[in-house]
C-alpha cells in the first residue's frame, strides 16, 4: 500500500496551523495518558506488594487430606430427608498419603516454582515458667525458604534446621525469653522434646509473630504423632494468578482436599478486584475525556477550514482524502500526546518513589511502569485519537465543496 | 465536426426540490464548447453563472438534462468518480484566491498532482517551478500566501490550476478582487496559457472589457442563455481596423 502522502501533508499543516488548539488539545491527551499510566503503575505496584505481603509465608495451592466424613448407611433418594442426628467426625492429623510421590510429580510440572512438605499440628512451648501455645510446623528448610521467603525474614541468629534446632517467631522469642542459642521445651500430647532456636523471625504480623515454632519434618512427625507424614504439601507457583487452575486441574488428578490461596482469601481477593474495577473506571472516564477533548477539537477545525476543504475538493481530493486528513489528525494528537503523557507519568513515579516514604524511610513500595503498560497505553491514546476524529472526518468528508467555497 | 469538449443538453437545476419554495435557476441550456475555446461567460447577478460553473466544474449537479464532459456521461458518475474526473479535466481560479495558507506558493501549485499521483515527481516539481516563473513568480516560490499580493496570489492560483495540464480551466471572475493594473496582468497570462497549451477557457466575468478580450461570449439571463456570439474574430498579424459591433 502506498503511504497516503497528500493526506499526511495536509494534516500536519492543519495541525501546525492552528497552534493553539494543537497545543492545548495535545497537552489535555498527555495529562490523560500520563494519570492512566500512573494509576495503571500505581494500582499493580499497590497489588503486587499487598500480594507478597499477604501470601509471601502463604502457599498458593495446597493439597491436604480429604476430611473425615460420615457415611450414611443409606443412600437417600433425592427430595426425601431423614430425620436422624448425624454426629459430625472429629478431625484428626492425617497424612497426605504417598506425599512423596505426589512431590516428584509435581516438582517438574511447569509453572510450579516449589512443593513444599508441611506437617502442622498445635503444641506448647514451654521455658522456665513461661507457657505458650505455639503451631508447630515440620518443614525442609530450603522447599520451605523458597515457599515463603524464611530467610529474608530472619531478624536474629542464622536459619538453620539441623536435628534438634528450632526456628522462631520474634513475639514468642520475646514470651519465652528466647535468644539464638537458647534451648526450650516443646510438649504435644504425651511427647515432649527439647530444641535449640536458631534464628528469630519476624512475618510481619502479630499472631504469627507470636504462634509460630518451625521444625525439622521429622522432629515434628514424631511431635504430633505422625511418623513418615506430612499434614499437607504447599505448593507455590509462578503465576500466583493461575492459583484456581493449577487446583483445579490437580483435583481432577488427585483425590486430595486442593484449595488455591484464592479458596482462603477470598476477603483479599475482593479488595483487590474491587481496586481493579475502580482502576478500569478511572481509565475508562479519562479516555472518554480524551475522546471528547480530541473531538471537540476537531469538529471546530472542520468548521473553520470549511473553505480550504471545499476548495482541496474542488481541486480533485476525493471524499476518502478528505476523511483521512481528519483521521491522522486524530491519530497524530493521539501519539504525540501519548509519548509526552508517558514521559509525564515516568516523572511522576519518578517523585512518588522519591518523596513518598514508609514509616521505616524506605520506598513505601515499588512502582514502575512496565513496557506493556506504557505500549498498551500508548496504543489506547492512538485509538481514541482516531476514534474521536470520526465522526468530525466524515462531516468533513460530506461537505459540499460548492457551498464550502461559496462561503 | 471535431469530438466537442464539453456538451450541455436542455441542462436543467433547481434548488430545493420538491420542498414548497423549489426554485428553477437554469431553464434548460444547450452549450457546446470545442478544445481550445477561450469564453467569456457574463450576465447580471443572478442569472445563474456561478450555479452554470460549479456544474460545469462537477461541484454540483444538475437537475435534468445531460451533461457530457470529454465523452462521459456525467450525469451517470458517483462521486468518487466525479472527483477523478474533475482531477483530470478541470483547473478551477477562484475569485478569492482560495490558496492554502498553510502551505507556500510552490506547495499550493503541487498539492493537486501530490493528491491525484501520491507523490510528486520531479518532473512536476520542474513545471511547477516554471509555471510559477512563467507568471513572474520565480522569486516567490517558498512564501506564504500572507505574504504575497492580491495579484500574485491569483498567478499563484492560475499555476495550480494549470499544474495537471487540465484541458479545460473555470475562472469565476478571476480578477474580481483585483485593481485594474494586477487585473490586467492576470488575465494577460490566461490568454498567453491559453496561446501557449491550447487549454480551454471558461472565464465568469463582470468587467466588460475583459469579456472583450475573449474569443466568444455567452450571456446568461435569467437562467437561460440570451446571447452567444463570437467576439473577436482572429484579427490579422499587423493589427487590423476591429471589425464593426
Amino acid at each position: 500500500m502506498r503511504l497516503p502522502a497528500f493526506e499526511w501533508q495536509v494534516a500536519v499543516r492543519f495541525l501546525r496551523e492552528g497552534r493553539f488548539q494543537t497545543v492545548l488539545i495535545v497537552v489535555g491527551v498527555a495529562a490523560g495518558v500520563a494519570v492512566i499510566a500512573y494509576i495503571s503503575a500505581l494500582v499493580s505496584g499497590l497489588q503486587a506488594n499487598t500480594l507478597s505481603k499477604t501470601l509471601g509465608s502463604q502457599p498458593h495451592v495446597t493439597i491436604r487430606a480429604p476430611e473425615e466424613v460420615v457415611t450414611p448407611a443409606l443412600e437417600l433418594p433425592p427430595g426425601e430427608q431423614s430425620l436422624t442426628d448425624t454426629q459430625p467426625r472429629a478431625q484428626p492429623l492425617r497424612s497426605v498419603a504417598n506425599w512423596q510421590s505426589v512431590q516428584r510429580l509435581l516438582d517438574p510440572r511447569p509453572g510450579i516454582a516449589v512443593v513444599s512438605p508441611l506437617v502442622s499440628g498445635a503444641g506448647l512451648a514451654l521455658r522456665a515458667e513461661a507457657i505458650q501455645g505455639v503451631n508447630l510446623s515440620g518443614v525442609e528448610l530450603d522447599r520451605y525458604d523458597r515457599l515463603a521467603g524464611l530467610r529474608d525474614k530472619v531478624v536474629a541468629g542464622t536459619a538453620r534446621l539441623d536435628p534438634g534446632d528450632a526456628i522462631v517467631g520474634l513475639a514468642l522469642a520475646h514470651d519465652l525469653g528466647l535468644r539464638p542459642g537458647d534451648r526450650f521445651t516443646i510438649r504435644t500430647g504425651a511427647v515432649s522434646d527439647t530444641a535449640r532456636a536458631t534464628a528469630l523471625v519476624d512475618f510481619g504480623a502479630r499472631e504469627l509473630n507470636r504462634r509460630t515454632v518451625i521444625l525439622p519434618l521429622r522432629a515434628a512427625q514424631n511431635l504430633l504423632g505422625l511418623p513418615g507424614g506430612v499434614t499437607s504439601l504447599d505448593i507455590g507457583l509462578d503465576d500466583v494468578w493461575s492459583a484456581p487452575e493449577v487446583a483445579t486441574s490437580l483435583r481432577r488428578q488427585l483425590p486430595y482436599r486442593i484449595e488455591s490461596w484464592q479458596d482462603t482469601n477470598a476477603q483479599l481477593l475482593s479488595a483487590l478486584n474491587a481496586q481493579s474495577i475502580s482502576t478500569v473506571v478511572i481509565r475508562l472516564v479519562v479516555a472518554a475525556v480524551v475522546v471528547l477533548g480530541i473531538a471537540s477539537v476537531l469538529v471546530v477545525s472542520v468548521v473553520q477550514k470549511r473553505r480550504e476543504i471545499g476548495i482541496l475538493r474542488a481541486m480533485g481530493a476525493t471524499r476518502g482524502q478528505v476523511l483521512r486528513v481528519f483521521l491522522i489528525q486524530g491519530g497524530l494528537v493521539g501519539a504525540i500526546g501519548s509519548v509526552l503523557g508517558l514521559l509525564l507519568a515516568l516523572a511522576m513515579i519518578f517523585l512518588f518513589t522519591r518523596f513518598v516514604h514508609a514509616s521505616d524511610g524506605g520506598p513505601l513500595f515499588p512502582i514502575d511502569l512496565s513496557w506493556a503498560t506504557a505500549m498498551r497505553v500508548g496504543l489506547l491514546a492512538l485509538v481514541c485519537g482516531v476514534l474521536a476524529a470520526l465522526a468530525p472526518a466524515r462531516s468533513a468528508a460530506r461537505l459540499d465543496p460548492a457551498q464550502a467555497i461559496r462561503l | 465536426m471535431s469530438e466537442a469538449l464539453l456538451e450541455l443538453r436542455g441542462l436543467r437545476k433547481s434548488y430545493n426540490v420538491g420542498l414548497p419554495n423549489e426554485a428553477e435557476v437554469l431553464h434548460g441550456l444547450d452549450l457546446r464548447l470545442a478544445a481550445g475555446e477561450f469564453v467569456a461567460l457574463v450576465g447580471p447577478s443572478g442569472s445563474g453563472k456561478s450555479t452554470l460553473l460549479n456544474i460545469v466544474g462537477l461541484l454540483e449537479r444538475m437537475t435534468a438534462g445531460s451533461y457530457r464532459l470529454q465523452g462521459e456521461d456525467v450525469g451517470a458518475l458517483d462521486d468518487q468518480a466525479l472527483t477523478l474526473l474533475r482531477r483530470r479535466a478541470l483547473g478551477f481560479v477562484f475569485q478569492f484566491h482560495h490558496l492554502l495558507p498553510a502551505f507556500s506558493a510552490l506547495e499550493n501549485v503541487t498539492l493537486p498532482a501530490l493528491m491525484a499521483e501520491g507523490r510528486i515527481r520531479r518532473e512536476r516539481l520542474q513545471q511547477a517551478r516554471d509555471l510559477l516563473a512563467a507568471v513572474g513568480l520565480a522569486q516567490a516560490m517558498d512564501k506564504r500566501p500572507s505574504q504575497l499580493s492580491g495579484g500574485m496570489q491569483q498567478r499563484v492560483a492560475i499555476a495550480r490550476a494549470l499544474v495537471l495540464q487540465p484541458p479545460l480551466v473555470l475562472a469565476d471572475e478571476p480578477t474580481g478582487n483585483l485593481d485594474t493594473a494586477s487585473s490586467d496582468e492576470v488575465f494577460r497570462e490566461l490568454r498567453r496559457i491559453h496561446a501557449e497549451h491550447g487549454t480551454a477557457f471558461v472565464v465568469v466575468t463582470h468587467d466588460p472589457r475583459l469579456a472583450a478580450r475573449c474569443d466568444r461570449l455567452v450571456e446568461l439571463v435569467d437562467g437561460r442563455i440570451a446571447r452567444d456570439q463570437a467576439v473577436r474574430p482572429p484579427a490579422p498579424p499587423g493589427g487590423g481596423a476591429s471589425p464593426p459591433d
